[in-house]
């Protein structure tokens, strides 16, 4: 919990400077002398086996260093997701690709690689590369590639690579008594990513005879791990370092291309070896989110009870098993969350295709689960003409609830406040009146709303580990290093209040890195599942706390007043009973280094294992304007409301939520990687891939309904992933109460639209 | 990653002459909005070129008015200096509408008219505007000065009649084309900005003293491989007066005189429905603007 006012308060982010006057130095910032440039070769169909390679031109180009075929590299099979490896076989991620391959399982495969002195020179050399194909039919969906006699993407497995079916009760029998049945399918599109910076790593062999690695990456540690598999070195071997990113949004909790340049840079003898991928290639290339489609079905009763929830999903793996049915398998969980049920049953499939490999987005999954249970449940309200908000409060989870398909106890889940916050704020009534007066003529409004839950991390799924170390510095200044990764988000920032709070000194007491180092910071397995802040902030209470007991016990010593007398206020030691000043922070801190008899560094570490999850919930409401004659949809008005605990950082928190909001409302409006039906990427640039300007969106209104967590470390829980949850359905029902046309399938693109209005002769 | 061989700074026509008899290949670059992707791309008359910059050429720069009230915009002009030009303000204001939405302030600050008109594309937002305005394109070559109606300029997709070592150097708009219309331009795309036009249509109007409508041009732009304007429902229009019949009627004649694709970006369906739509809203949008 807080205790000294640095918690709650909105402090520069410590890096903001640095990042405004251009010091900030990213990957590719780094002067590395002799450095090479590596350019893949990808394949231009999107499944098949290359049976021949013509690289006799290529070789003679200027400046090539070395042409790569898939067997001049180690042949070590890899997964790329970024998760802990696990101690237990079974649960580990598929691992299901080498670093280079004749077998193609999507446009655009890695199937050999060009290194030259420059990149020109590669791209050039890349050209004249000669490719000779056998090709295979094409999947493009869960259906095609779940045929009969569909071929197997992967020899070694089916292309149904995880089925499971979660819930309790009779969900048959309950559909059969509720007073409705709702059935619905819906489809979720193919998000990408899309962070300001694109991938990039370099690689040398360092003084030492090792591997360094500097990658923008969300992940050091398992990026280390995963290096080693794929290279076949020992992970001490390996050396992993990541500087400021622009960006990763779970693309970056991938481990994408450092493998690849580790290990052309021990066959170009140790040189340094860069790979820096495009714009088109990071978007067509790397990871999605995953397209999934849902098959639900509600059972509900007049008095707006919920009998059944029935829900058959089938997620789009792509080519790669990536994080696999990590994401699919999720959404149980939440739905659980959220409603009151019956009964539940939740049977998902996650399916290879040969589409482009799905992996960790922001999000993981809920976006998907929450566009088409949000969606459902809103129709649901409608069908036994019950206002959305109450349908939703009078369903809600109690407090206390234990969810059993996790087995998360759900604390301070304050959905219902959220939603009744929002109705005020929103002012949802008065919009949903100003609608009824356009309901004739080309435009239409209405308001739509929709509610999420998240977890805060991984737990009881994955492992939650974390560490932190503090060193007390002579002006009585804290170095503060973390395994943790600021990507952009603001978590070292965070960290910082958060230790500054716990010992007792100011914000600018707390000195940062740039650089988290795996030879050097303490073991954290990244940044993901809005997880830093709640784990992380464990691991830096613990050091923080044991700082602070380390200086009271060496106080105690050259004071000859007994620690727990004391304590640590404003950067004093203080009389813990009436603040009385017994020395100022510095000049102990000074003695802690050079006095004659007292002088021993204070050092604090800490290293923890998590086992609770606080879940975070919110809503989303929103107002549109449906031009029916041409489909556009214009967005009036949007509001988020999060209940993510206490809230650390407002200006950091407002942050995440801004930008959450616009990818989900993106995601609900116009984003989505597209294929022609050869499985060839059509719109892989930024023109094409319609993120949304900031004349595309409205105020991005949003507030909390801030509480003390009970079990997070300052009372806080997650927040990074959550806004993107709902806007997608917010906006789906919106259009519904403005046009009365449900539409299961996003982005609500403006000829999508026009398509579903005129279907249902609207148009 | 730029494949350029070498970078000529032009100072005068002469010069950009000279350069291109020598290598007809150079490619003319003047803010390299459109060049430069092209090269990024590696599009294959971009690669392993020269470039002869021309931003400097005196006779390309500036917005002026003839005494016979003909307007003359240099094709160096940018898109910038194009909409906030005060003659094209008060003259042709639809031209600096249809400027401001071409991709965003970076792009629009150095992006030139000329440069929007050569590279041919059938979805440049300068071009609908200016094939209703009837624009006259004043070509230079070694051989002497050219006046082409900007219709007639442009032969197909990204094809347009500039051969190597001639330079569209300025655009001219007779009194007669601008005098006496209201006028709306749609720019209809994904976004509001940073986008191409999945559709665009330019539409001038003058009205008779008797409300109906003494001539109307209808341009569109990505409903054929190059802008076309709409023969069939301008001649119906004249005499008419404004309603609902008449408005749907231009549409359907419209979509008679469109050949709009299919593409993945939209579909034929779609891009016909948006054809028989927008020019009577772009009629309307002129009309209350003028009020």
């Amino acid at each position: 919990m807080a205790k000294n006012n640095v918690i709650g308060k909105t402090e520069q982010r410590w890096d903001a400077i640095a990042k405004v006057k251009g010091q900030a130095k990213f990957t590719a910032d780094f002067p590395i002398n002799h450095k090479l440039h590596a350019k893949i070769l990808r394949s231009t169909i999107a499944h098949g086996y290359v049976t021949a390679y013509d690289i006799t031109e290529a070789e003679q180009m200027p400046g090539v260093v070395k042409i790569f075929l898939p067997e001049d590299l180690p042949q070590n099979k890899f997964g790329t997701a970024g998760h802990p490896w696990s101690m237990v076989p079974a649960k580990r991620d598929i691992e299901d690709r080498t670093l280079l391959t004749r077998h193609v399982r999507v446009y655009g495969d890695d199937i050999a690689c060009v290194v030259a002195k420059t990149e020109l020179e590669a791209i050039r050399a890349l050209e004249k590369i000669k490719v000779t194909y056998e090709k295979y039919p094409v999947y493009l969906t869960p259906k095609a590639a779940m045929a009969d006699n569909a071929r197997r993407i992967h020899e070694e497995r089916d292309n149904v690579i995880a089925d499971t079916s979660v819930g309790y009760g009779d969900v048959a029998k309950e559909l059969k008594a509720a007073d409705y049945v709702i059935k619905e399918h819906f489809h979720t599109p193919m998000q990408q990513h899309v962070h300001m910076e694109n991938q990039v790593a370099v690689a040398w062999q360092s003084e030492d005879q090792r591997w360094t690695c500097i990658s923008s990456t969300q992940i050091p540690y398992i990026c280390r791990r995963i290096i080693g598999q794929a290279v076949g070195i020992p992970w001490s071997q390996i050396r992993v370092q990541k500087p400021f990113i622009g960006g990763g949004f779970g693309n970056k909790q991938e481990v994408i291309i450092e493998p690849l340049v580790v290990a052309l840079s021990m066959a170009c003898g140790g040189r340094p070896v860069e790979m820096n991928l495009t714009r088109e290639e990071s978007i067509a290339y790397t990871r999605t989110r995953h397209a999934i489609d849902y098959d639900l079905a509600v059972g509900v009763n007049k008095d707006g009870s919920i009998t059944a929830i029935d829900c058959n999903v089938y997620s789009n793996q792509g080519g790669y098993a990536s994080h696999g049915h990590a994401i699919g398998g999720k959404g149980g969980t939440f739905i659980n969350a959220l409603y009151k049920t019956e009964s539940l049953r939740y049977a998902a499939k996650t399916i290879y295709t040969n589409v482009a490999t799905a992996g960790a987005m922001r999000g993981y999954g809920i976006p998907q689960v929450m566009f088409a249970l949000e969606s459902i449940m809103d129709d649901a309200a409608e069908k036994i003409g019950m206002d959305p908000i109450d349908f939703r409060i009078q369903n809600r989870r109690p407090e206390g609830f234990l969810n059993t398909l996790s087995h998360v106890q759900q604390f301070n889940f304050k959905i219902d406040k959220c939603l009744e916050k929002g109705r005020e704020a929103f002012h949802w009534d008065e919009k949903l009146q100003d609608s009824l007066k356009y309901k004739t003529g080309s435009k239409r409004r209405g308001v739509g709303v929709a509610g999420f839950s998240y977890g805060s991390g991984t737990y009881p799924f994955g492992l939650e580990t974390a560490g932190a170390r503090l060193t007390l510095m002579p002006d009585a200044s804290f170095k503060l290093m973390l395994g943790a990764t600021e990507i952009g988000q603001g978590a070292d920032t965070a960290f910082s209040q958060m230790a500054a709070d716990t010992i007792g000194v100011g914000y600018d007491k707390i000195i940062r890195d740039a650089m988290s180092d795996t030879d050097i910071d303490p073991f954290d397995t990244g940044s993901y599942a809005s997880r830093q802040t709640y784990i992380t902030g464990f691991a830096v209470q613990e050091a923080a706390e044991k700082m602070k007991q380390k200086i009271l016990k060496r106080a105690s010593e050259m004071y000859d007043i007994r620690p727990e007398y004391m304590d640590i206020v404003d950067g004093n030691i203080v009389y813990s009973h009436n603040d009385q000043k017994i020395a100022d922070l510095a000049d102990f801190a000074m003695s802690s280094f050079y006095d004659m008899e007292h002088g021993r560094a204070i050092v604090a570490e800490s290293s923890v294992n998590i086992h609770n999850n606080s879940y975070a919930s919110g809503c989303t409401l929103a107002q549109v304007e449906v031009d029916i004659e041409t489909g556009q949809i214009e967005l009036l008005s949007v509001m988020n409301v999060h209940d993510s605990g206490k809230i650390i950082n407002p200006i950091l928190a407002e942050g995440q939520v801004d930008g959450g909001m616009a990818m989900g409302i993106a995601y609900g409006l116009s984003e989505g990687v597209r294929y022609n039906e050869a499985g060839k990427p059509l719109n892989n640039n930024l023109m094409d891939y319609k993120i949304p300007t900031t004349m595309d969106l409205p105020d991005l209104d949003h507030t909390f309904v801030e509480s003390e967590d009970p079990l997070g470390p300052y009372g806080n829980k997650s927040l990074g992933e959550n806004p993107l949850c709902s806007p997608a359905a917010a906006i789906r029902n919106a259009v519904k109460n403005a046009t009365g046309v449900a539409i299961n399938s996003n982005p609500l693109a403006s000829q999508h639209v026009f398509e579903q209005l005129k279907q249902a002769h609207v148009i | 990653m730029y494949d350029i061989t070498g970078y000529h700074e032009a100072d005068s026509l002469a010069t950009i002459f000279k350069i291109i008899k020598a290598d007809p290949k150079a490619k003319v670059i003047a803010g390299g909005t459109d060049v430069l992707v092209k090269a990024r791309e590696r599009k294959q008359d971009f690669i392993a070129t020269q470039l002869i910059g021309i931003t400097r050429i005196p006779e390309m720069q500036g917005i002026t008015m003839a005494e016979d009230g003909t307007l003359s915009i240099g094709a160096l002009s940018t898109f910038k200096q194009v909409e906030k030009d005060p003659l094209v303000q008060q003259y042709i204001p639809m031209l600096g509408e249809a400027v401001a939405l071409v991709g965003g302030p970076q792009t629009r600050h150095v992006g030139t008219i000329g440069g929007n008109i050569c590279n041919g594309a059938t979805s440049a937002d300068s071009a609908p505007t200016l094939f209703t305005y009837n624009a006259i394109l004043e070509i230079h070559s070694e051989a002497g000065v050219k006046n082409v109606p900007i219709a007639d300029f442009y032969k197909g997709a990204g094809w347009v009649d500039l051969e190597p070592g001639e330079i569209l150097v300025r655009i001219k708009i007779a009194k007669a084309d601008y005098e006496g219309y209201l006028g709306h331009y749609t720019k209809f795309a994904q976004r509001k900005a940073l986008d191409i036009a999945n559709l665009s249509c330019a539409t001038l109007i003058k009205m008779a003293p008797d409300q109906t409508i003494a001539d109307l041009r209808i341009c569109f732009g990505v409903a054929a491989p190059t802008p076309i304007r709409m023969p069939q429902a301008e001649a119906f229009a004249k005499g008419q007066a404004i309603n609902d019949a008449t408005l749907k009627t231009i549409g359907k004649y419209c979509l008679a005189d469109t050949n709009t694709r299919n593409s993945w970006r939209a579909s034929k369906e779609y891009r016909d429905h948006l054809v028989q739509i927008i020019p009577a809203r772009n009629i309307l949008a002129a009309l209350k603007e003028d009020q």
